[in-house]
């Protein structure tokens, strides 16, 4: 009985590849298969079933599994209990069997579990001499249960073509496997037979079916030994398979270094001088911030007139396109200074608010270093020109009021022109106009009409 | 009287640093040399550093972290859905399909929205990236990689230029054309070269920068008009697979995640990692700042998403059921914060209530896994891509 490993970090060490992301699924699937075959603690009723002239044995209805999934996996939707049920199956831990399409009903149609020789957790890849050798060894047994289903004997087919010349292997392959089946017990080969058919299924899906083992090629790396010479079901050997493409070597694993660790530990000592916040302040924030928006947000509160993804009507985009600004999305540009500088139009009224003060010279500072961040590397040297001349320089047409620290440093700064010359300057500048000109701005008649003047209206 | 000794002060060329000062005699492996006070001083910390083993360091770094680790257990005075007790329960939701997109010929791997709130950019395994308009469903324009899996693309925040790349370890920029005569490939232009495949990339808020991840363990961000690298981002153990901005006006900060199992903050000027996150028990698919920036939550091979509070500095909720065993692939917040959507490796997609750390909704129609999803910019919808071909927009 496979048994999940309870800690994974001793596991990892052990062997890397246990804690690939195929593989931990793989685990827990095997763990929640091994207790639903435990008759002990409650697992489905494994029978064996009378029917007609013959017994069909070690069987459970997809319904039993379906309500021990309910049952033991805490799960509230029958749906969801199918769902994963029938992903169980299409991994390959337990297949219906009478059928090839590997999914899960929720009635009595019948399933077995798989062998643990062929859990996918064993990392087969079978090739298709493999595969070969399989379909031809069901042609030559006479019995109904075994025949190839179309697309089967289309595969076979292929294979004959693509391996004429050697196919008298195969065929021997086949022979030999034949003659070891015979030997085995009836009930044994019923059962035998079902699970290496489960196992094609898996490995070669009927068309049209998700194929489980495809893997994302980005977590392919870990693969335990890429260049090892992949491993035969029928245990046959074949001469040195070509690496495949897809397995790129992974890294050799750095060893951690004396300098790593000095950098880890200035790394955690300036973690612990930083000041945090306690729990109850941080959940009292998120809280804030949702509550804040949530009339703001389409999934919760409907969208007005309407969301255009379930109207087909683009109204709502229509609207905001508009110079016009309603009422909420003015109300939102008192939330935050950011939340004005985030709107184009909220922006546009708080610039011209500033001018109408004649105060603009903050927000078209903060606004042009903005803009030095978002040039091309080889424009700045001339906007970091361009702002000091404007902004300032003796002189300077817009001066903006910098203390003499930051002044000093930034016209350090200039020397070495960069997209962050002006960083320091911004943030000065940036906490100036939050306590300063974006209160007024909240107080003027121009925001107040704005936020009251649709108001009146909807009144 | 006592007995005074006097010691006989040497002055001299120190045997270090030859300047001109009072010495004092120094048993270098029996050898006898005269130095200053000061390399005295020096060598006597530089001796100690070299003594230090990689024992005795990796001990100090361990004994800071469960200092560390104390020092924030003590601001651990209650959990998020605690406090979270008191907030309105949200109602039902009923979330649908709205929109199918039928047309790559392969498994979608990524995808992004325009500001425009209606264009989406997708990528896909077979080299394809189109761009369609999602609300029409109709396709505007296509363009084939020269590789396969390309999995990571992104829109220009001026909706006149798209991101990809993949396997080809770089990062090209595509200006977007209208003009039917033009062939899209031909303004193709090469900005980042990574030494592994490229897992995510992003336009910071303008059209001249990208920041992009890689499976070779690192971030960077470039200029796009010379292709010149701004910055590297070093620190992470193993391939990095996701990034994402943070939303500030004023920030230049980003977090990424990696198979690692780590989630890092990092300083775009600087370089420097700012703040590191590492509970989850494999690789870290996709991260997503909530929308305050205060915080950002995170989806994993683990069948878990978390949110992590950067001023806790910790992680502040878990989000996960004993029937949900696949992976997290991708993850995104509504506007508000409330819902966290997440796409999952067993076709699903989980819809959870943040604050409350319930699952609100499980949303089924895809036929293979969910690869990636964003929610829109102004929230009205989500789009997710997946294994299947198809990309759906859900509301």
């Amino acid at each position: 009985m496979a048994q999940a490993p309870t800690d994974p970090s001793s596991a990892e060490a052990a062997d890397p590849e246990e804690s690939s992301p195929n593989m931990i699924v793989y685990r827990k699937i095997e763990d929640i298969i091994t207790r639903m075959q435990d008759d002990k603690t409650g697992g489905v009723p494994i029978r064996t079933v009378k029917s007609f002239l013959s017994k069909i044995p070690s069987v459970v209805t997809g319904a039993d599994i379906v309500q021990w999934l309910m049952k033991n996996l805490s799960i509230e939707d029958q749906g969801e209990a199918i769902h994963l049920g029938s992903l169980i199956a299409a991994q390959g831990y337990v297949f219906p069997i009478s059928d090839h399409v590997l999914t899960l009903k929720d009635d009595g149609t019948f399933y077995r579990f798989q062998a643990p020789y062929f859990w996918p957790s064993n990392c087969w890849e079978p090739e298709n001499t493999d595969y070969a050798i399989y379909l031809c060894k069901r042609t030559m047994q006479n019995k109904a249960r075994l025949e190839l289903a179309d697309y089967e004997a289309e595969n076979l087919a292929r294979l004959q073509r693509a391996f004429a010349r050697k196919w008298e292997f195969i065929f021997m392959q086949a022979e030999a496997q034949v003659k070891i089946d015979r030997k085995k017990d009836k009930t044994e080969r019923k059962i035998l037979d079902s699970q290496e058919r489960a196992f094609w299924d898996v490995h070669r899906p009927v068309p049209g079916c998700v194929n489980t083992t495809e893997m994302d090629i980005r977590k392919c790396r870990r693969m335990k030994n890429p260049q090892k010479v992949k491993k035969s079901v029928y245990g046959v050997t074949e001469e040195s398979q070509p690496q495949s493409p897809v397995h790129v070597p992974s890294q050799p694993v750095r060893k951690t270094t004396k300098e790593d660790f000095r950098k880890q530990i200035t790394f955690l000592n300036l973690q612990i001088d930083r000041h945090c916040l306690k729990m109850s302040k941080v959940a009292e924030s998120l809280i804030a911030y949702t509550e804040q928006y949530v009339e703001y947000d389409p999934f919760i509160t409907p969208a007005e007139p309407s969301n255009p993804w379930i109207s087909d009507d683009a109204a709502l985009w229509d609207i905001e396109m508009s110079k016009e600004p309603s009422q909420q999305r003015v109300k939102r540009w008192g939330f935050s200074m950011d939340e004005v500088l985030k709107d184009p139009v909220g922006r546009d009224q708080f610039l011209r608010f500033l001018e109408s003060e004649f105060s603009s010279e903050n927000l078209r500072f903060w606004l042009a270093v903005q803009d030095l961040k978002k040039q091309p590397l080889q424009d700045v040297t001339t906007r970091v020109e361009e702002i000091w001349q404007e902004f300032l320089a003796p002189g300077a047409q817009s001066a903006i009021n910098l203390d003499s620290h930051s002044y000093e440093k930034t016209s350090q700064n200039v020397k070495d022109p960069g997209r962050y010359t002006y960083e320091d300057a911004q943030e000065h500048i940036y906490k100036l106009m939050k306590s300063d000109s974006y209160a007024r701005f909240l107080r003027s008649n121009a925001y107040q009409d704005l936020l009251l003047a649709k108001k009146k209206v909807n009144n | 009287m006592c007995d005074q000794t006097f010691l006989a002060i040497v002055f001299g060329p120190c045997d270090k640093c030859s300047n001109e000062k009072p010495l004092r005699a120094v048993y270098i492996k029996s050898e006898q040399l005269s130095y200053c006070s000061l390399c005295v001083e020096m060598m006597a910390t530089e001796g100690l550093h070299e003594n230090e083993t990689l024992a005795s360091l990796k001990n100090e770094a361990e004994s800071l972290k469960g200092k560390l680790e104390e020092e924030r257990a003590k601001l651990h005075d209650v959990e998020l859905h605690q406090v979270a007790e008191r907030v309105e329960a949200l109602g039902q939701f009923v979330m649908k399909t709205r929109r199918t997109l039928k047309g790559h010929g392969n498994k979608v791997l990524c995808m992004d929205w325009c500001k425009d709130k209606r264009r989406i950019v997708s990528s896909s395994q077979d080299g394809k990236v189109i761009v369609w308009d999602s609300f029409t469903t109709n396709k505007e324009h296509a363009v084939t990689m020269p590789c396969t899996w390309v999995m990571a693309c992104a829109y220009a925040p001026s909706g006149c230029a798209i991101a990809c790349g993949g396997l080809d370890n770089k990062c090209s920029v595509y200006p977007l054309t209208f003009d039917k005569n033009e062939n899209m490939a031909a303004k193709k232009k090469s900005v980042a070269m990574h030494t592994n495949y490229l897992s995510a990339c992003s336009f910071t808020n303008s059209d001249m920068q990208i920041l992009t991840a890689s499976g070779d363990g690192t971030c960077a961000l470039w200029d796009v008009e010379s292709g010149q690298l701004l910055q590297s981002f070093h620190g992470h153990g193993a391939d990095v697979l996701c990034l994402d901005l943070a939303p500030s006006e004023t920030g230049n900060t980003f977090v990424s995640g990696g198979c690692d199992k780590k989630a890092m903050v990092w300083d775009m000027r600087s370089g420097q990692c700012i703040q590191s996150f590492e509970t989850h028990d494999s690789d870290i698919n996709s991260v997503r700042y909530y929308p305050s920036g205060d915080a950002f939550a995170s989806g994993s091979d683990d069948a878990t998403c978390r949110l992590y509070d950067l001023r806790a500095d910790r992680e502040v909720a878990i989000y996960s059921k004993e029937s949900i065993i696949f992976g997290a692939s991708s993850v995104d917040f509504s506007l508000s914060g409330r819902l966290l959507f997440a796409g999952y490796n067993d076709y699903t997609i989980n819809v959870w209530d943040v604050l409350k750390g319930s699952r609100v909704s499980i949303l089924f129609g895809h036929e293979n896994r969910v690869s990636t999803l964003r929610v829109s910019p102004d929230g009205t919808a989500f789009c997710s891509g997946s294994w299947d071909h198809t990309l759906r927009i859900w509301a």
